[in-house]
């Protein structure tokens, strides 16, 4: 069991903002921080590593005290069991894939070495060096290195966000597959719906520096699902004025979709803006796309 | 090629080796320091180190043979254990790594900044202490940087002169190194042998920043593929 009492005083983008959570993680659950960006998702996985002291509040893992401001208790990062996957991944540069990943080794295990490097299929790239790695080749190393220190937490920050749609599907099984097989307890930072449905036991979503809502991915983010209409959420990429009405391309996950709408409902439209498409009428098709 | 003329070059050399030497020892703590620490009164710290960059080296050897001198109560201090510092090669020594301190610290403190924050995250978040960081994931890292606050530490060494002559003046074998001989040769009118110096100095020099730039691209190349 996992308990974090944080409240720290942000400040983003030159407004003060007081993060203030609570949340409580289960051992070897899987659970997602879901907010926009600046909302101290980061922040919060660095104050669990060590990396950035709350104001107040406590951590307390596995009945340990990490951190407690009133009885003055902070371990450092080195000395609390965390698995850290950076969003940049921060691979050493100077060491090869296989000197990476023993790096995080506290003693050096061949055996666990070999099945690290195995399940991250990496065995037959283990001598080469970050650099001539691809972005998922470097991802998956920054994940067998993290779990390498056997945490008692692994903390992802958007871990394949720089990764493009096939290679992030890939990997979404190979993170289940590593939380699964290493009875890890695992925090991932994310904004991917289909990420966090897939990965998730449970999301926070972090509004305002609160905690505003929580749950199943499914109770959380599809409330009407009941009502029978097909609702997408994307953004929107353009808008092309043709004849009376406007065109407007929406990115869907990944898809771009055109969409018509009104003069008078397109003022209200930017570039950029969060959009959800709807449609009451019909019922869609469904094909299955292999 | 006399005597004179090789003990002045060793004399010169040596002098530049072990002041190389000192600075990197002084330097990485020193950088490490500049380039990490919150510490308030970082920019004063700052000012001294970079201070013999745009002092006259005159103005810097004044006031060591003030301070440190026979006379002063530091010289005084040290002689009781035996240590002299003006006019013997230890006072050369510290002279220049006073001098050429600025050469070495700053190529360190850039390389030190350079290094992304979430390298050293990392390492602290597996593990590893503050001085196993340093040394295996930051020093390897900055490879380029050491390789130029040694090479400009040591150029600027062998090329120092006011700070030589105000600490060191010119005993053959303890202080004269080859800066100061040329100069005194001119004087003396002796045209062909501070050349032969100068000569010296300008093929050594060059060899070393060639081998430099030429390693330094190397490691920059296998860093890149």
């Amino acid at each position: 069991m996992i308990e974090l009492n944080l409240k720290k005083l942000l400040n983003i983008e030159n407004k003060d903002q007081t993060l203030d959570i609570d949340i409580k993680i289960k051992t070897r659950e899987f659970i997602t921080l879901f907010g926009k960006s600046g909302a101290g998702k980061t922040t919060i996985l660095k104050m669990i590593a060590g990396l950035v002291q709350p104001d107040e509040g406590f951590i307390k893992v596995n009945g340990q005290l990490w951190f407690d401001k009133e009885k003055n208790i902070n371990l450092p990062p080195q000395k609390r069991k965390v698995g850290f996957v950076f969003q940049d991944y921060a691979l050493f540069p100077n060491m090869t894939v296989e000197q990476n990943i023993k790096f995080g080794m506290e003693k050096e295990d061949k055996n666990f070495l070999k099945e690290l490097l195995e399940i991250t299929e990496l065995y037959d790239i283990k001598d080469r060096k970050p650099v001539t790695l691809s972005g998922g080749q470097r991802q998956r190393v920054a994940l067998a290195r993290a779990v390498a220190r056997k945490p008692d937490i692994l903390l992802l920050d958007e871990p394949l966000s720089a990764l493009d749609f096939e290679i992030r599907q890939k990997l979404q099984e190979k993170l289940k597959e590593i939380h699964n097989r290493f009875d890890l307890t695992t925090v991932l930072v994310s904004h991917d719906f289909s990420e966090i449905f897939k990965l998730s036991n449970r999301v926070f979503v972090l509004e305002n520096g609160k905690i505003t809502r929580s749950g199943k991915p499914e109770d959380v983010f599809v409330q009407e699902r009941l009502s029978g209409k097909v609702k997408f959420s994307g953004e929107i990429l353009g808008i092309k004025k043709d004849d009376v009405v406007c065109i407007v391309s929406v990115l869907i996950g990944g898809n771009i979709i055109k969409v018509i709408a009104t003069q008078e409902e397109a003022k209200s439209l930017s570039v950029g803006d969060k959009v959800v498409i709807a449609s009451k009428a019909f019922n869609p098709f469904i094909l299955k796309i292999d | 090629m006399d005597n004179d003329f090789l003990t002045t070059l060793l004399l010169t050399f040596k002098l530049a080796f072990i002041t190389t030497f000192i600075l990197l020892l002084i330097g990485i703590p020193l950088a490490y320091f500049l380039a990490y620490s919150r510490f308030r009164f970082k920019p004063f710290i700052e000012t001294i180190v970079s201070m013999p960059l745009v002092l006259p080296p005159t103005v810097l050897g004044f006031y060591f043979l003030v301070f440190l001198g026979t006379e002063s109560m530091i010289g005084k201090f040290l002689e009781q254990f035996g240590i002299k510092l003006v006019f013997t090669f230890e006072g050369l020594v510290v002279g220049s790594v006073l001098y050429s301190l600025p050469f070495m610290v700053h190529p360190l403190q850039s390389g030190f900044q350079s290094v992304p924050k979430s390298l050293i995250e990392a390492s602290y978040t597996l593990g590893k202490s503050k001085l196993e960081t340093l040394m295996k994931v930051i020093l390897p890292n900055i490879k380029p940087s050491i390789l130029t606050g040694i090479v400009l530490a040591f150029a600027h060494t062998i090329g120092e002169f006011g700070v030589v002559l105000m600490i060191g003046g010119s005993i053959p074998g303890e202080t004269r190194v080859a800066s100061i001989a040329i100069y005194e040769e001119v004087e003396a009118l002796n045209y062909d042998k501070a050349g032969d110096y100068a000569l010296i100095l300008l093929i050594i020099t060059f060899l070393i920043l060639l081998v430099v730039y030429t390693v330094n691209k190397k490691i920059l190349k296998i860093e890149d593929l």
